[in-house]
C-alpha cells in the first residue's frame, strides 16, 4: 500500500513540476501569430495545389493577412466566392475575377496526325520532348504521355484512349495551372470559362508553314487568316503561322468558326460545330461537361452522344 | 595496364562488323544542306547569301560567339536558301541549302596526299588556324577545339591526352583513322603540343585494338615526349574525365574543368582535322563515320562531306536492312534513335547503327530491387537510383545536392539495371531542369 502511495506522489510531483516548467517555457518562446491566419486558412479549399503561386493554402492565408489589400491574391480553386469570404474575415474587398478553365490547344488526334515513329522510352512528355519531335511529325502538338494528367491534383484531366489526347473535365477543373506548368510543349492555356462555358479556341499551336503543318496533322491551324478577316471584334491575330483568339475581346459570335478550313477553330461548349471542313465532327467530353455544368439538358446530351459515334471507328491508339 | 578507378561496364563491343574496313569516300550529293549549329554553343552566323556561288572549303558562317565554331562548305555550287531544316530527331535547325555543281575547291587547300611534316608556326598562329577551320571535338560533344586550347587564366596545360579509346560499341571510325592516317595524327599531336607549349603527350588506346596500338607505338618510337598507353577495356573510358583518370591517375573535382588537372584531351579525329587545317589549309568539311549493324550489307567506315544526306551514306552501305527496328545516330550507349535519315551529315554524326527489330526493344520496366548495381557502375560515383527517383518526384534541390550536374550521361546505370529501369531518362531530364535552375540563379545573381 505504501509503495502505491509513494509511486503516486513521485509521479504526481514530477508531472506537476514538468507542467509548470513547460508552461513558462511555452510562454517564453511563444511565436506571435495573427489568429486571422487560421480563420483564413479554414475558408480556403485546403488542396495545397499551388495554383495561387504560394507554397500552399497556409502560405496564401499568411500572405492575405499580411497584405494591405487583396489585389493580386487569388485562390483559383475557390474563385471569387472564397476570396469574398477571405475579404470578410480580413475586412478587405476581394478583387473581381472571372472563372478560368484549362484548355488543350491541340486536336492532333490519332486519325488526324499520322504516326511517323514509335516511342519506346519512358512514358513522360518531359523526357520524350527532350529526346525528339514525338511520334508524329508535329513538333508542337501533344505528346500524349499524360504529364498533365499526373500533375492535376483535382482529377480533371484524362487521356482519351481514342484520340490519344488529354481532355479537361470542366466541372472539376479549378484552373490551378499545374498542368500548364507540366506541359513541356506549352499547349495548355488557362482561358476564361465564358458565359455558360461557351468560348472560342484555336486548338493548335503549330508554327510551321501551312503545307507542312497540314502534312503533319489534318487538324492543324495553317495560319490562313480567314478567321481574323471575319472577326468583327478584331480579337484574332495570326502570328508565326498560327491564329490566336484574345479572350478579352472575343464575344463568342462564332463568325470565325465556319471559316476555318481545317477545323482547328472550335466553339467550345456548343452542342454542334459550325464547320465546313470534312473533319469528323467530334464533340468531346469537354462539351458534355460544360453543357451539363449548370443547365443540364437531356436533349443536348443525347445529341452529343450521337455526335460521338464516329469515335468508334477511330483506331484505338492509346500509345502504350 | 591501367583504367579508370570507379564504375564502368563491359558491353559487348560488336566492332567486328566494320573493323578494318578501309575508309571509303562517299559520293557528292546533288543537294547539300549544311547546318549552322554543328557544335556546342552559339550557332554560327551565315556570311553567304542566296544566289552566292561557293567552293569546297569556303566559309559559310562565322563563329557566333566565344564558344562557337565557323562552318565551311563541304561542296561547291550555288546557295539556294538559308532556312530551317529538320534534324535527326525532327527538331528544327538553321541551315544553308546548296545546289551542288561540280567539285571546285578553294585554291589555297592542298589536296595532295603528301604528308607535310615541317612546321614553323607560332603557337598563336596554330590556334588561329584551328579556329578559322571551325574544328570541334569530333568525339561526340563537338566543343570548339580552339576554346579548349586556350586554358583559362591561372590554369596551365601540362599534358595532352589523345583519345583513341573509342569505347563506344560498334563504332570503328577512330580505329580505322589511326591505322590509315597514323603519321598525320602524330604530326597533329606535335602541333597541339606546340600550341599548348607542352612536351608530353599520351595516346590512350583500348586493348581491343592491338593493331592500332602497334601502329602508333611504331610511329612514336623515334618521337620524344609522345607515348602510347594501352588501356584495359571498360566503358566509358573515352569520357574526358575517365580518360584523364586512366592515363595520368588524376581526378577532376566535382564542378571543375578537366584542365584543372593539367590535362587537355582531344580525340584522334580532332587531331587529324587539326593536322589537315594547319598543314594543308583544309577546314573541317568532312569526317569519317561508321555505318554498321548486324544486318547491314556493307558495314564500313565512310568519309562523308558535311551536307550529304545520311540516306545517301546508307545507300553506299547497302541500304536500310529489312529487319531494322531502330536507327541510332552514334553508338548504342550514348547515341539517340533517329526518326529522320534524310538529315545531312555534320560534325556530330560519328556513326549510324542499324539495330534489328528484336534487339531494339527496351526490357519491361520492373521495380527497383535495391541491388545497387547502378551505384557500382556509375563512373562519376553518383547514385542513379536515387537521382532518377528524385527526378520523377521533381525534387530539384535534392538532385543538385546529390551532384546531378556531374552526370556524364554515359548510360552505365541503365545498361546495368536488372529491372530495366529508365534511370538515365529520368536523370538526364532532371539534369536539364537543374541546369536551367542553376543558370537562372547565376543570371539573377549577376
Amino acid at each position: 500500500m505504501n509503495l502505491i502511495i509513494i509511486s503516486l506522489l513521485v509521479l504526481g510531483i514530477t508531472g506537476l513540476t514538468a507542467a509548470v516548467l513547460l508552461y513558462f517555457i511555452a510562454q517564453k518562446f511563444k511565436v506571435e501569430e495573427d489568429p486571422r491566419i487560421d480563420e483564413v486558412q479554414a475558408v480556403l479549399p485546403g488542396a495545397n495545389c499551388g495554383g495561387c503561386g504560394f507554397a500552399g493554402c497556409r502560405a496564401l492565408a499568411e500572405a492575405c493577412t499580411k497584405a494591405g489589400s487583396l489585389d493580386g491574391l487569388m485562390c483559383p480553386v475557390g474563385g471569387a466566392a472564397t476570396m469574398e469570404k477571405v475579404g470578410a474575415i480580413l475586412g478587405m474587398t476581394a478583387p473581381e475575377s472571372e472563372p478560368k478553365v484549362a484548355v488543350i490547344r491541340c486536336n492532333g488526334t490519332c486519325e488526324a496526325r499520322p504516326k511517323t515513329s514509335e516511342y519506346n522510352g519512358t512514358r513522360s512528355c518531359a523526357i520524350m520532348s527532350a529526346m525528339y519531335v514525338g511520334e508524329s511529325g508535329c513538333a508542337y502538338g501533344c505528346l500524349g504521355c499524360g504529364d498533365c494528367v499526373a500533375a492535376c491534383p483535382f482529377d480533371a484531366l484524362h487521356i482519351n484512349p481514342e484520340t490519344g489526347l488529354p481532355e479537361v473535365d470542366e466541372a472539376k477543373c479549378t484552373a490551378c495551372g499545374n498542368c500548364v506548368k507540366a506541359c513541356p510543349r506549352h499547349i495548355i492555356e488557362l482561358r476564361k470559362k465564358g458565359e455558360n462555358g461557351q468560348r472560342m479556341v484555336v486548338k493548335c499551336v503549330n508554327q510551321d508553314k501551312g503545307p507542312l503543318a497540314k502534312k503533319n496533322c489534318a487538324n492543324a491551324c495553317i495560319g490562313c487568316g480567314l478567321c481574323a478577316k471575319v472577326c468583327p471584334q478584331e480579337a484574332i491575330t495570326v502570328t508565326n503561322n498560327v491564329a490566336y483568339i484574345d479572350f478579352d475581346k472575343c464575344v463568342v459570335c462564332r463568325e470565325c468558326e465556319p471559316q476555318c478550313p481545317t477545323g482547328a477553330l472550335w466553339g467550345m461548349g456548343f452542342a454542334e460545330r459550325l464547320s465546313k471542313s470534312s473533319a469528323p465532327q467530334t464533340a468531346t467530353t469537354e462539351a458534355v461537361a460544360s453543357a451539363g455544368d449548370e443547365k443540364f439538358d437531356p436533349a443536348i446530351a443525347a445529341k452529343i452522344a450521337q455526335l460521338k459515334t464516329p469515335l468508334a471507328v477511330f483506331p484505338n491508339c492509346l500509345r502504350q | 595496364m591501367s583504367t579508370f578507378k570507379i564504375g564502368g561496364v563491359h558491353p559487348k563491343d560488336n566492332k567486328i562488323y566494320s573493323a578494318h574496313q578501309p575508309i571509303v569516300e562517299c559520293p557528292l550529293p546533288q543537294k547539300a544542306i549544311i547546318p549552322l549549329a554543328q557544335h556546342i554553343g552559339a550557332p554560327a552566323k551565315p556570311v553567304v547569301q542566296k544566289g552566292d556561288k561557293v567552293k569546297v572549303g569556303q566559309l559559310l558562317a562565322e563563329a557566333g560567339g566565344f564558344v562557337s565554331a565557323a562552318v565551311h562548305s563541304g561542296v561547291s555550287g550555288t546557295v539556294t536558301k538559308i532556312d530551317t531544316t529538320i534534324d535527326a530527331w525532327g527538331m528544327k535547325m538553321p541551315a544553308v541549302f546548296i545546289d551542288v555543281e561540280g567539285d571546285e575547291w578553294m585554291p589555297e587547300i592542298d589536296r595532295s596526299s603528301d604528308v607535310i611534316r615541317e612546321f614553323k608556326l607560332e603557337p598563336k598562329e596554330i590556334i588561329d588556324r584551328i579556329a578559322k577551320a571551325g574544328i570541334v571535338g569530333l568525339g561526340g560533344a563537338c566543343f570548339p577545339t580552339h576554346v579548349k586550347l586556350c586554358p583559362p587564366p591561372g590554369q596551365k596545360a601540362e599534358v595532352l591526352i589523345v583519345n583513341g579509346v573509342e569505347c563506344e560499341p560498334y563504332l570503328t571510325c577512330d580505329h580505322q583513322l589511326m591505322l590509315e592516317h597514323g603519321e598525320e595524327i602524330i604530326i597533329g599531336i606535335k602541333l597541339v603540343m606546340r600550341a599548348l607549349g607542352i612536351s608530353h603527350a599520351i595516346i590512350g588506346i583500348e586493348k581491343n585494338k592491338p593493331d592500332a596500338i602497334a601502329r602508333m607505338t611504331e610511329l612514336t618510337k623515334k618521337t620524344l615526349g609522345i607515348e602510347v598507353r594501352p588501356l584495359k577495356l571498360k566503358y566509358p573510358q573515352g569520357g574526358e574525365k575517365q580518360l584523364i583518370d586512366a592515363c595520368i591517375n588524376r581526378q577532376v573535382a566535382s564542378g571543375a574543368l578537366p584542365i584543372s588537372t593539367g590535362a587537355v584531351v582531344d580525340n584522334v579525329a580532332t587531331i587529324y582535322a587539326i593536322y589537315e587545317a594547319v598543314q594543308k589549309n583544309k577546314p573541317l568539311i568532312s569526317r569519317v563515320m561508321t555505318v554498321t549493324g548486324k544486318s547491314v550489307k556493307q558495314p564500313g567506315n565512310y568519309l562523308v562531306r558535311f551536307g550529304t544526306p545520311l540516306s545517301q551514306v546508307v545507300e553506299m552501305a547497302g541500304g536500310v536492312p529489312e529487319d531494322t527496328g531502330k536507327i541510332i545516330g552514334g553508338g548504342p550507349m550514348m547515341g539517340r534513335a533517329m526518326n529522320n535519315i534524310d538529315m545531312p551529315a555534320h560534325k556530330r554524326t560519328s556513326g549510324l547503327l542499324f539495330l534489328p527489330e528484336d534487339e531494339s526493344r527496351r526490357g519491361e520496366v520492373e521495380n527497383c530491387i535495391r541491388c545497387g548495381k547502378c551505384v557500382s557502375a556509375c563512373p562519376m560515383g553518383l547514385e542513379p537510383y536515387l537521382l532518377s527517383r528524385q527526378s520523377e518526384l521533381k525534387m530539384w534541390d535534392e538532385m543538385e545536392a546529390h551532384n546531378v550536374m556531374d552526370c556524364i550521361e554515359c548510360g552505365c546505370c541503365q545498361f546495368t539495371c536488372p529491372s530495366h529501369r529508365p534511370l538515365l531518362d529520368y536523370v538526364r531530364s532532371g539534369k536539364a531542369t537543374v541546369g536551367g535552375i542553376i543558370r537562372a540563379r547565376q543570371a539573377a545573381g549577376k
